[in-house]
């Protein structure tokens, strides 16, 4: 980069010595830690997360896409019969995005054994809505509606399985966040929450997104 | 101001005792790059063995190979070795070592952090990705052996399973397999690279004072992040359509062998297709982008110039990795497409044009009126050019449909991908070694062995891929594993035999470069000073190898952008780019 390169010159020329502050990097640190090793920032762990989610949309989207394709495309697709549970299960999920963001809220005005409450209720609508899911699939299999009867129910299972794995994952994380002892570990328990209930709002939404696929998409 | 979390963990950052967490079970950014890189080069020897079976079947096919059963390869045998040649040297050498190797090591320590931002996830990709390889391997060692449908693994061929073939049981599971692991072990290093690329840059270093490196290596992680997923969910509605009987992939009314597939129905084959390629074509930026950062690296340090328009650089990469999931379509020409897709990308593909003739212009911009150092690694960033100019012409010629019907299924796609997509990336890596060994290790590599390995390799992959245009012209097919079935194939017998005579000599010339690796390692040059090629950035300004802790301790300053080189008014050739200004000695 010429234009640098002639600006430093420049200090040099000027005879400006020492102290020279370097220019705004990629880092907004305060400076404060130098000769000790830097922590991993704070924001580097929402970077992570929403890469993370970013990764989780192109594979949802990938199967989705092969949902729309596969129906537009192929001659035997069934409407598959929609269980009525899922209506409830949805309802459940919706209820636990509130609760967490009770128990955060507890947890930030330090009101501790309310956030554990808050908390484990959360963990306890997330296990309701996996235990919901699984009779929802039991409703489609007495219907006669199994993983390879038709790309409809293939694709009903195979979406409805995808989004549990990746709920399963976030209640491991809620048992993490309620489990580990926050004292010896680079982050706080006040972050990991924030982060679980953003991979849980997310999980969330794209419960909806894909109940909305499977019912408007039949 | 960012805020700090409390750093009660800061115990990983002590060096581990220990063989074990040392060097197996590593967190260290800087072994865990050189596990990948070991990893690479025993699958690029493999990839290579696969390959020379296969030319020698080419070369003379009524002879015999002694450990194959029946002596002469049959038609599925060589199916089977193009596949796993193919899926080794794609996943296992062109992903990892470029990226997960060379990056691992010197992405955190060209933006001065101690290490990546997830150490422990880093560990677990690297262990994630030896697995993957362990269960793509095992498929040679089952019933039926290794699958025949090329790495692209095109449906139907591959998701009936053991009916279509040998190889498309056992074996085909087990790639799907391994492969949907990779994709795992793909994501989390994705994730890692771009978060510490973000968040842990040192003070002063900004993005426009990022080397070149690390900007591809920037863009090949987001390029991964995105594909990988996509390709995740392609292996899992294969996997369902072998294991499950499901029809995502398979069409009803298919007659194998004689037999109506009747429990299959109304499936697309062109769905595969299109999830393959909607990763597939990325892959090939993930394979070949970090090849153009070091390329640009080293031929600024040894022409002793800054980079030729590096914001046009930095512009020409996101472009490409941009418009690489544009273009997937290209690679389905002759899948039946309608003309109107074809032609939106046919024009999409020729626009990569663009970026590309940038990026060559820059490097030869650089290159001009340059102090230039003929030394291996130079040698090599100077043959990526050359290569990445040869393969990416003819991507002009196939990225038109009603040249691309012709030419499609010949041995003119082998010569381009493999030119482009192999060799360059390949000559990116060497390129890489011979530049940052003696910062890895200590030592130099040896440079007259190197200058030898160098034309040995070069001329050899001319000799064996320039003539495979002519045969595709010519209409020779790929994939066969014989070419002297009819007449018009025969002609061009001795042409495929100098092909494997050129082969056998390049690959030996491999273990010229084996021998130096090696010999180097415990006996090369030690290298006393901590930038012996008076480079710029800053690994340059650690010892040789570097602590554990990368600038132990300190937290490095950046000054400068990464290619201050010749700068006038300067004493010196370069301006590292964490010398505060007022010790730049002026002329």
């Amino acid at each position: 980069m010429p234009g640098t390169i002639v600006d430093d010159i420049e200090l040099i020329d000027a005879g400006r010595g020492g102290g020279t502050p370097p220019p705004a990097g990629g880092d907004d640190d305060d400076g404060g830690s130098s000769g000790a090793r830097r922590p991993v920032p704070r924001r580097a762990y929402f970077t992570a997360l929403q890469l993370g989610l970013a990764a989780i949309v192109m594979f949802f989207m990938a199967l989705a896409s092969s949902y729309i394709v596969r129906k537009g495309l192929g001659t035997d697709w069934q409407r598959a019969p929609i269980p009525p549970v899922l209506w409830f299960n949805t309802l459940i999920l919706l209820a636990s995005s509130v609760t967490i963001v009770v128990a955060r809220k507890k947890l930030e005005g330090g009101e501790r054994e309310a956030f554990r409450s808050w908390w484990w209720v959360t963990t306890g609508l997330g296990l309701l809505f996996l235990a919901g899911q699984i009779i929802a699939w039991r409703e489609l299999a007495a219907a006669g509606m199994l993983l390879a009867t038709n790309p409809s129910s293939s694709f009903f299972y195979l979406l409805t399985a995808a989004h549990g794995a990746h709920l399963a994952g976030g209640i491991l994380a809620l048992l993490y966040v309620a489990f580990r002892p926050w004292s010896r570990s680079r982050i706080s328990q006040e972050t990991a929450a924030e982060l679980t209930s953003i991979y849980w709002h997310f999980m969330d939404g794209l419960w909806i997104f894909l109940f909305a696929l499977l019912t408007l998409g039949r | 101001m960012v805020t700090h979390e409390n750093g009660g963990g800061h115990g990983h950052h002590q060096p581990p005792s220990g063989f074990i967490r040392k060097w197996v079970f590593s967190i260290d950014h800087k072994v865990i790059g050189i596990q990948y890189l070991c990893l690479a080069l025993f699958s690029v020897f493999v990839g290579m063995a696969l390959s020379l079976l296969m030319r020698f079947h080419l070369a003379w096919p009524a002879a015999k190979i002694p450990f194959l059963s029946g002596g002469q390869m049959t038609p599925e045998q060589y199916l089977a070795l193009m596949t796993m040649h193919g899926t080794i040297m794609v996943f296992m050498v062109l992903t990892t070592a470029p990226q997960s190797g060379f990056g691992n090591y010197f992405l955190p320590i060209q933006i001065g952090a101690a290490d990546m931002a997830f150490p422990v996830l880093n560990m677990l990709s690297f262990w994630t990705t030896f697995v993957s390889l362990v269960v793509m391997i095992c498929a040679f060692f089952v019933s039926g052996g290794a699958p025949i449908g090329g790495w692209t693994s095109y449906a139907p061929l591959s998701a009936l399973g053991e009916i279509v073939g040998p190889g498309q049981g056992g074996g085909e599971t087990l790639w799907i397999i391994g492969l949907a692991i990779f994709c795992g072990a793909s994501l989390m290093g994705a994730l890692n690279f771009i978060t510490t690329l973000i968040d842990l840059r040192a003070k002063g270093m900004t993005l426009g004072r990022l080397p070149l490196t690390c900007w591809t290596w920037f863009v090949t992680a987001i390029l991964g992040l995105l594909a990988f997923g996509v390709l995740l969910a392609a292996c899992i509605l294969l996997l369902l359509d072998r294991l499950a009987g499901t029809s995502f992939f398979i069409p009803g009314g298919l007659v194998v062998t004689d037999q109506v597939i009747t429990w299959h129905k109304g499936g697309s084959p062109l769905l595969w297709q299109h999830l393959f390629w909607f990763f597939g074509h990325p892959e090939v930026y993930i394979a070949i982008l970090p090849g153009m950062g070091v390329a640009s690296h080293l031929l600024s340090t040894f022409s002793r110039k800054p980079v030729f328009g590096y914001r046009a650089m930095v512009g020409a990469v996101c472009g490409i990795g941009f418009l690489g999931f544009c273009v997937w379509g290209h690679h389905m020409f002759v899948s039946g497409m309608s003309p109107y897709s074809a032609f939106a990308f046919s024009i999409l593909t020729m626009t990569i044009g663009v970026p590309s003739a940038i990026k060559t212009f820059n490097w030869l911009g650089t290159l001009w009126g340059g102090k230039i150092q003929f030394n291996c690694a130079m040698l090599f960033a100077l043959g990526f050019v050359s290569l990445f100019v040869s393969g990416g012409l003819s991507g002009l010629f196939l990225a038109q449909p009603a040249l691309d019907l012709y030419l499609h299924d010949g041995y003119f796609v082998v010569a381009h991908f493999h030119l482009i997509m192999g060799v360059a990336a390949i000559f990116g890596m060497f390129a890489g070694l011979y530049f940052w060994f003696p910062k890895m290790f200590g030592r130099f590599m040896n440079e007259s062995i190197g200058k030898l390995h160098f034309w040995l390799t070069f001329i050899g992959v001319y000799a064996i891929f320039m003539p495979m245009h002519f045969m595709g012209l010519a209409g020779i097919p790929r994939r066969y594993s014989e070419m002297t079935a009819g007449p018009f194939l025969q002609k061009l017998q001795p042409l495929v035999v100098f092909i494997t005579i050129a082969a056998f000599i390049t690959i030996g010339g491999q273990l010229i470069f084996l021998f130096n690796f090696l010999w180097s390692l415990f006996a090369g040059k030690e290298a006393k000073e901590e930038n012996p090629w008076h480079a710029t950035t800053l690994e340059w300004s650690i010892p040789s190898p570097p602590p554990f802790d990368n600038f132990g301790g300190i937290e490095p300053v950046v000054y400068h952008g990464p290619y201050e080189f010749s700068v006038p008014g300067a004493a010196d050739d370069y301006i590292p780019q964490h010398l505060a200004p007022d010790l730049v000695r002026k002329a």
